[in-house]
Order: C-alpha cells, then sequence, then structure tokens
C-alpha cells in the first residue's frame, strides 16, 4: 500500500488550526489507487464517450478494493494497466441483493467455463446482470474464486486485512457491507486478468504470468447493479511476492441491450435470459419506479 | 462405530442432518446414477460454509474423491472424503433451479420441482434462506470439461450400491436435495432414492 504522505515537523499539529492547515495542506496528494473526481474529468476515454456520460473512474493498487452502484445499461471497463492485475468481482442485483451472480448457473447454462466477449454474467434468478461487450484480455477464471486469509497466511505469511497482505475474500466483506450486506452475501466471485485452464484429468493450471498491460474487459449491465472489486493476486498466482499492479475502474452511461441487439439470439439460453431480465423490468416500471 | 441416522431419502426429496466432528456420513446411489447435490455449513456458525472454489483451487482440480478435502470460504477444512466407490463427482455444475431450468430447457419447466426448492424449505429449519445457497457439491453427478471450456452435465459413471463416505473435520450441518431433475442425464431422466447414513466414532 502507498502511504500518501509523511509526518509534519514535530509541534506543527498541536493546535486545532495547526492541525487544519496540516490537514488542508494535503489536498493535492495524489497515489496511484484513487478515484477521479468528478467523473467528468477521467482521461482516455473511448471515442464514443463524453465526459459527461463518465460515472465512475478509479485505480484500485495493489490490495485495494471498491464498491459501485452502477445502473441498468452503464458499461464498466476493467482495464489491467500493467499486464498483472487479478479483479475479484462480486455483482449483486441492486434492487434485490438476494439474487447476485452465480458462477455454477453463468457456466452451466452458457456450456462454457471460460467467458470472454458475447457470455453473459448471469444471477442465480435467471437473468441477466451483465453481458461481456469487448474482451482484449481472454485470461479469466470462474473456477477458483476469491482467496481468503488462510491461503495467504500460507503463502505469505499474514492474511490480516489491515497487514500488507490482504485477501480479496476480506477486502470483499468490508465492500459489501458498505452497501448493508453481510458475509453470507459473499458469493463465489469471478477473476479478470488471471486465466485457469482445466486439464483432461480436471487438474487446474493458471495463464503464465505476467501478461502484456493495457487489455480491458468491457460489461454492459442489464440490471440495476451494486459492483464490487478487489485487486488481489490470483490463489493459483504462487509467486513468493504478493505481485498485483493497478486496475482501472471506468464506467459510463450507455443503453441496456436493445430488442433487435444480436446479442439476444446469440444461443437459445441468451435469449430466455434476456426474456426474463424484461419481465423483471415489467414489474419495475407498474411499480412507477422508472424502467 | 455408532450408527446415528440411517436414512433412506425418497426421490426428489430433501434430507438435512448434522454430522459431528469425527463422525462419518455415507451416502449410497442406491439405484444408480442419482445426483445428489450438497451443501454443507459449519454447525456452530452457518456464515461459513462449503466452498467449491476454495477446494478446487486448493486441491487444484475440479473433480472430488477420496482424499478430497472439502473446505469452507475461509479455507478451513469441512468433510474430507475418505471412501469412493464411484471414481468422482462433481462441484462445478451447481444445483437446478426453477429459473435455470427456464434458460436450459423453456419456460415449460418453471413448475417443476427443483434443487433449489429443496434447499431453500430444508434450509428454513435451521434459519438458511436464499443468501445462504452457493455452488454446492453434486454426489454422483459427471460433469467434464473440454479442452475448448465446453463444460455440460452428461450421462453419469455411478451404478448401484455405490456410495462415498466423508469424515467430519468438525461438527457439519449438511443439506442434501436428492435431485429431483428430469431433463438432463445426471439421474438418468429417472429420479430414484438415496440412502445417508451417519455414523459416531
Amino acid at each position: 500500500m502507498v502511504s500518501g504522505h509523511t509526518g509534519p515537523p514535530a509541534g506543527a499539529t498541536s493546535t486545532t488550526t495547526g492541525a487544519r492547515d496540516h490537514a488542508r495542506a494535503q489536498s493535492d496528494a495524489r497515489v496511484r489507487g484513487m478515484p477521479t473526481l468528478p467523473a467528468s474529468t477521467a482521461v482516455d476515454l473511448p471515442d464514443a464517450v463524453g465526459p459527461a456520460d463518465v460515472l465512475w473512474d478509479e485505480i484500485l493498487d495493489s490490495g485495494e478494493y471498491a464498491s459501485h452502484r452502477l445502473p441498468r445499461g452503464s458499461v464498466l471497463r476493467f482495464t489491467d494497466l500493467d499486464g498483472d492485475a487479478c479483479a475479484h468481482v462480486a455483482l449483486h442485483h441492486a434492487d434485490l441483493p438476494s439474487e447476485r451472480l452465480s458462477l455454477a448457473d453463468t457456466t452451466k447454462v452458457q456450456w462454457q467455463m471460460y467467458p470472454t466477449r458475447g457470455s453473459l454474467l448471469l444471477s442465480d434468478r435467471g437473468r441477466v446482470l451483465a453481458a461481456i461487450i469487448a474482451d482484449t484480455s481472454g485470461r479469466h477464471d470462474t473456477i477458483c474464486s476469491a482467496p481468503n486469509r488462510t491461503d495467504h497466511e500460507a503463502k505469505y505469511g499474514d492474511g490480516r486485512v489491515e497487514g500488507p497482505f490482504p485477501s480479496a475474500r476480506d477486502r470483499l466483506i468490508v465492500a459489501l457491507a458498505k452497501f448493508g450486506l453481510g458475509p453470507r452475501d459473499l458469493a463465489p466471485t469471478i477473476s479478470f486478468f488471471k486465466g485457469v485452464r482445466v486439464g483432461t484429468d480436471g487438474g487446474l493450471l493458471l495463464d503464465p504470468v505476467p501478461a502484456g498491460g493495457g487489455t480491458s474487459v468491457e460489461l454492459r449491465f442489464e440490471l440495476d447493479t451494486i459492483v464490487s472489486v478487489a485487486n488481489v493476486p490470483h490463489t493459483l498466482d504462487l509467486r513468493d511476492r504478493y505481485t498485483c499492479t493497478p486496475l482501472r475502474l471506468c464506467a459510463w452511461r450507455s443503453t441496456p441491450t436493445g430488442l433487435d441487439d444480436p446479442q439476444r439470439d446469440s444461443s437459445p439460453e441468451a435469449r430466455r435470459a434476456y426474456l426474463n431480465t424484461d419481465d423483471w423490468m415489467l414489474g419495475r416500471t407498474r411499480a412507477g419506479t422508472g424502467a | 462405530m455408532t450408527t446415528l441416522i440411517d436414512d433412506v431419502v425418497a426421490a426428489r426429496a430433501p434430507w438435512s442432518g448434522i454430522v459431528p466432528g469425527g463422525a462419518t456420513i455415507t451416502i449410497t446411489d442406491l439405484r444408480g446414477n442419482q445426483a445428489v447435490d450438497c451443501l454443507l455449513y459449519d454447525a456452530h456458525d452457518h456464515a461459513e460454509r462449503y466452498c467449491a472454489h476454495t477446494t478446487m483451487a486448493a486441491q487444484r482440480n475440479i473433480f472430488l474423491t477420496t482424499g478430497s478435502v472439502l473446505r469452507s470460504n475461509e479455507g478451513r477444512p469441512l468433510l474430507e472424503i475418505v471412501a469412493d466407490t464411484c471414481g468422482r463427482h462433481d462441484t462445478i455444475g451447481g444445483a437446478c433451479s426453477q429459473e435455470s431450468n427456464t434458460l436450459r430447457y423453456g419456460h415449460h419447466t418453471k413448475h417443476q420441482h427443483a434443487c433449489v426448492e429443496n434447499f431453500l424449505f430444508e434450509g428454513a429449519k435451521w434459519g438458511l434462506g436464499k443468501r445462504d445457497l452457493v455452488s454446492n457439491i453434486n454426489w454422483f453427478m459427471n460433469v467434464p470439461v473440454e479442452p475448448d471450456g465446453t463444460m455440460g452435465i452428461v450421462d453419469g459413471i455411478s451404478a448401484p450400491g455405490l456410495h462415498v463416505t466423508c469424515r467430519a473435520e468438525r461438527a457439519v450441518l449438511v443439506l442434501i436435495s436428492n435431485c429431483p431433475q428430469i431433463n438432463n442425464p445426471c439421474n438418468g431422466f429417472d429420479p430414484t432414492p438415496i440412502s445417508v447414513v451417519v455414523s459416531g466414532p
């Protein structure tokens, strides 16, 4: 973790005005892992995205986490800036947080373990939380989920949430708590930028690390969603050092998948998942809460 | 060993019970090719529960068989498989639900009985709810993964009388759905009874 400043000279903060001056003097400090506020000042946006469309822009450095509510129709781009990020991602339906990403249903319904562009991230209620609409990485994992403190104690000698090597599970427990959710709400998570392959004997193999920097994955949300992300080394990353490079999260306003979008008809299972999602939105409209 | 529980679980039915630390649970596929969906909880702290993903990552393999340690979301052992005459079991395929059935087979299956119905009904007896359902074990179910990532539930490799025995590393609440699915081969398109025996040390 990066420390933003060093201590002031002795006595400089012995009075309230001194302490206030010291606090305020920090305001221009910059570190790698921090949000861009206002989000409209974000840079390096896609050509079609205007500053006013940006909903969230933040960098997570090694071990850091964030959670954010994003509306139906928004797009969230994850960028592995330097090639060694690992985004552990939990998704909860904001209207009904007991509904969340189901890795088992996501893989079983689509008959495929390795998600990429065109894959849907399905909830455990048969609806589409998000669609992967772009993917220049192709290295993602639906098998190993978030490492826990026990893993980190074994690998790094320390897994405390307040220590130098926090686990993704503990980070996500805190991320969810900020939306009023508890540990029981933390279901298995997907990871982006670290791929795991299954051998014919069922054995697991992590893709070589690190990858090239600058790859990205984009999700389009089909329901209002609470997104929680921890940037923590993958469970099967056996390097001795806790190695994780900065991850950028950038979200912007867009539109939900349209009725004539070929994404809907990419498979019979996808068609029915969108039908179920549309059906939920009908109920939202009738309730007068807006579609 | 003292027999603590000796039940036959009817086709399509749920079951739950506590396996004390040091005790064993044996599940027998009485008539062959019957998927048994199973979730595990620390009997004293239901927030700590079976994690398929931690289990697979720790053993570097997706298949469960003798020697597999079934771990919690905190990475700690709940059960260890000490005997297995079937050969391998699934833990990526999850449980069938009315909702996922609508995606996999069509909306005509919306009102068919499903494992999530069993888990919710049986789990409620222990104070468990929707938030407590996670990726489960599917005893006797066969789910291969091909080199391109294609996966699916295919014809079973189990047979009448095959069984699996697990030893509890501590007191564990075991929640079972004797799978009612009739739209894929996990039960040979004919759900049948199973036997569950818990034996004390």
